[in-house]
């Protein structure tokens, strides 16, 4: 705990340093941030250009391009490096940088420990990313990796996994320990919780699913690596084990794990639509309440994924009721979202036009997911490709367009500059209409019974697939116009001014745009 | 308190917080045997022989148990009940064989898992005697019949007409050097 103790503020009113040891040794949290978003972006790119091969090899039926063992690589190490690598640590960078400005600290409370977790994070993936040239191939088991798949018939690389497994979780940990001491701790005076950025708010929230679950993320791939080298049967019939244990221990891991990807964005759209509609936020206060009754009930909705393995009905109907109790607090953010806009004076700029994309195809992710949670009906969708449209609606739009949003909102901070508005509303409107061609044909083809993981389909699948490929090709294609937009606004643009958005409110505006390198040395007063 | 002291509390907490999951993630694993024990759920039955409590048999029904057996990945053993059902009235105390046999040339362990279907049933499920309790040893080429005795609860739901008990053969060998070793066959 040495970062506790140590930390000196004298060393502070210097500049950063200059040349590479400036971004390995940094402790300032807006450099930690800025490493964190283009840590995260470059894995958004090579978990994207997975989904490529996967949409490449699926653009038509029988196999072209991959042999299927490889393809199970390719959705496999897709969806753990989208979510590990890319919405997470995303996540993360955003919070690193705006929540001091919010709150008015000087830094992140535990800025040593802020640059550990950080750098472990190129090393877990490196290693993840790794064994994918290794003997036998990387993991093949699907993100979930359920025993026995990831145990007894997992490729000998499967080592490498679950310690790329450990140090993510590590970092998650303590990304989510550090936001925590900095919300308790650091808040400039007169900030009381209740006036808190609803983005502090639901980070504070998903912080504490964070540590509520990665440890049983950790003990889970932990009894895979005891299964596997030392002879114990957590999960092998054969010893006394269950397989059926992984699924349970792995989703109470698992539910809260999805709310950890999609409340910070909550947060987000909560401060961009008030700014665009140029009206506060609708209802607060139920805000707060209904993100902490989600974070609530994501502990006891976990079995909602295993409705196809024979348990009892009292706990098909106790999962299924839980479940659907969900869409209660969620329904009421989204009412609060829509009586925002309501009657304001809205104007449509890029983070706007993100953040309303966001309440609309989430709702229709949190209804196919209502359509889901119907356990009887759930064995007719389950591991079809109605789940795998279910969850791109509430992650992509959901929680990459609420990332999308949040850069766009705060480049400008960052930056000093403005983003180009005309190519920003390219970048949204080829990423509205990419993903809604990709995922919108995937509910039909799963309703109609085509199974997720597969490389190969019955041809009356065909046309779909194809649509969906193309609306893939073209979302995809569109990031790179996303990295341009980026870097352009880095190099030069409009000057911003430290509130370049009319109805913005907080104390992130109320510094120098771009954010000096040192902000709220002296904290400021919140009346 | 100053802010160094406050987040270090802190962090201790949230610290103590993360081994305690940690170990958390570890409990459900008794945890999860005991829920299934005591609720009966997920088709398993007990693993030690049960303690017939009531002479009682119900006439009045009569049940079907079909009888399954399957290899798991890699086990080369032949094996299989001796018939494929029995028809029965709860609270009767009923026997079936099951045959296996070793056709490798080399020793082997194999350990037997029940399970019952529908898993409701599984609770109601009662074997007084089971070569699933213990595992077993065949010499190359050796062949063996195994009985398992059992009891079908006079509670068990009006609705089920209808049991199936299905037993998958795993290779232990690996696992159970130490009786192989036992079960040698004393050469010289
Ligand atoms: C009203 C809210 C929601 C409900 C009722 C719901 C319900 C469900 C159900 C029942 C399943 C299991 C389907 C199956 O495997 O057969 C599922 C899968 C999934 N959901 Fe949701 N969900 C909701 C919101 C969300 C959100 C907000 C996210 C993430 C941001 C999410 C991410 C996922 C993922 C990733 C899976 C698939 C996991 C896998 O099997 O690979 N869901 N959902
Ligand atoms: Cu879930």
């Amino acid at each position: 705990m040495s970062a506790v103790i140590d930390h000196h503020h004298a060393d502070h009113a210097h500049g950063p340093a200059k040349g590479l040891m400036r971004w390995v040794l940094t402790t300032n949290h807006k450099d930690i941030g800025s490493m964190y978003l283009w840590f995260s972006f470059i894995m958004f790119l090579a978990g994207g250009s997975m989904a490529m091969v996967i949409r490449a090899e699926l653009f038509q039926p029988g196999l072209q391009l991959v042999q299927p063992e490889f393809f199970n690589q390719m959705t496999t190490t897709h969806g753990l490096i989208m979510v590990f690598g890319a919405v997470m640590p995303a996540f993360v960078g955003l919070a690193n940088w705006m929540i001091p400005l919010m709150v008015g600290a000087p830094d992140m409370a535990l800025p040593r420990m802020n640059n550990f977790s950080f750098w472990l994070l190129p090393m877990a993936f490196g290693l993840l990313l790794s064994t994918l040239f290794m003997e036998g191939g990387g993991p093949n088991f699907g993100w979930t990796f359920y025993a026995p798949l990831s145990t007894t018939y997992a490729p000998p690389s499967v080592t490498f996994f679950i310690f790329a497994i450990h140090l993510a979780g590590i970092s998650s940990i303590m990304g989510a320990i550090n936001i925590i001491a900095t919300i308790l701790n650091l808040r400039a005076p007169g900030m009381t919780l209740m006036k808190m950025p609803l983005f502090v708010w639901t980070w504070l929230i998903t912080a504490f699913l964070l540590i509520a679950v990665m440890p049983v993320l950790a003990g889970v791939v932990t009894m895979m690596l005891m299964d596997i080298h030392f002879g114990t049967s957590f999960f092998n019939a054969a010893g006394g084990g269950d397989p059926v244990m992984f699924q349970h221990i792995f989703w109470f891991f698992g539910h809260p794990e999805v709310y950890i990807m999609i409340l910070p964005a909550f947060g987000a759209v909560s401060q961009i639509i008030p700014t665009f509609s140029r009206k506060p936020l609708f209802g607060y206060t139920s805000m707060v309440y209904a993100t902490a009754a989600i974070a609530f009930l994501s502990f006891i909705v976990w079995a909602h994924h295993m409705f196809t393995v024979g348990i009892p009905i009292t706990g098909e109907l106790f999962f299924m009721y839980a479940t659907m109790l969900i869409a209660v607090p969620t329904g009421v953010k989204v009412f609060n979202w829509v009586s925002t806009m309501f009657r304001g004076a809205l104007t449509f700029e890029t983070p706007m036009l993100f953040a309303i994309a966001f309440v609309i195809l989430f709702t229709i992710g949190g209804f196919s997911g209502l359509m889901l949670a119907i356990a009887p009906a759930d064995f007719q969708y389950h591991d079809t490709y109605f789940v795998v449209a279910h969850f791109h609606y509430v992650l992509v739009p959901g929680a990459i367009f609420g990332i999308f949003a949040s850069a766009y909102y705060w480049l400008p901070k960052w930056t000093g500059h403005m983003y180009d508005e005309t190519l920003g509303k390219t970048h949204f409107w080829m990423s509205f209409i990419g993903m809604n061609l990709a995922f919108f044909p995937m509910h039909f083809v799963g309703l109609a019974g085509m199974p997720r993981r597969i490389p190969d389909y019955n041809i009356m699948f065909a046309n779909f697939n194809m649509v969906s490929s193309i609306g893939a090709f073209m979302f995809g294609a569109t990031q790179l116009l996303f990295l341009f937009i980026v870097i352009k606004c880095i190099k030069g643009g409009p000057k911003a001014a430290a509130n370049p958005w009319e109805g913005a409110e907080g104390l992130e505006w109320t510094v120098p745009s771009p954010a000096p390198y040192h902000t709220f040395t002296t904290p400021p007063e919140v009346k | 308190m100053s802010e160094q002291q406050s987040n270090a509390r802190l962090v201790k907490r949230l610290l103590l917080t993360v081994v305690a999951m940690f170990a958390f993630g570890f409990a459900l694993v008794p945890l999860y045997d005991v829920m299934c024990d005591a609720l009966g759920i997920n088709g398993k039955t007990n693993d030690t022989a049960y303690q017939q409590e009531s002479e009682y048999i119900d006439e009045s029904r009569t049940l079907r148990v079909q009888f399954l057996a399957t290899n798991a990945e890699g086990m080369s053993w032949s094996f299989g009940p001796e018939a494929d059902e029995l028809t029965l009235h709860p609270g009767e105390t009923r026997e079936m064989l099951f045959h296996a046999s070793n056709p490798t040339d080399q020793p082997m362990v194999a350990q037997a898992i029940p399970s019952v279907a529908p898993s409701k049933a599984a609770a109601y499920f009662h074997k007084t005697e089971c070569f699933c309790f213990t595992q077993q040893v065949l010499q190359p080429g050796e062949s063996v019949l195994m009985p398992v005795r059992f009891i079908v609860d006079p509670a068990l739901p009006k609705d089920v007409k209808h049991l199936t008990l299905a037993y998958t053969l795993f290779d232990v060998s690996d696992r159970m050097p130490e009786k192989l070793a036992i079960s040698a066959p004393q050469s010289n």
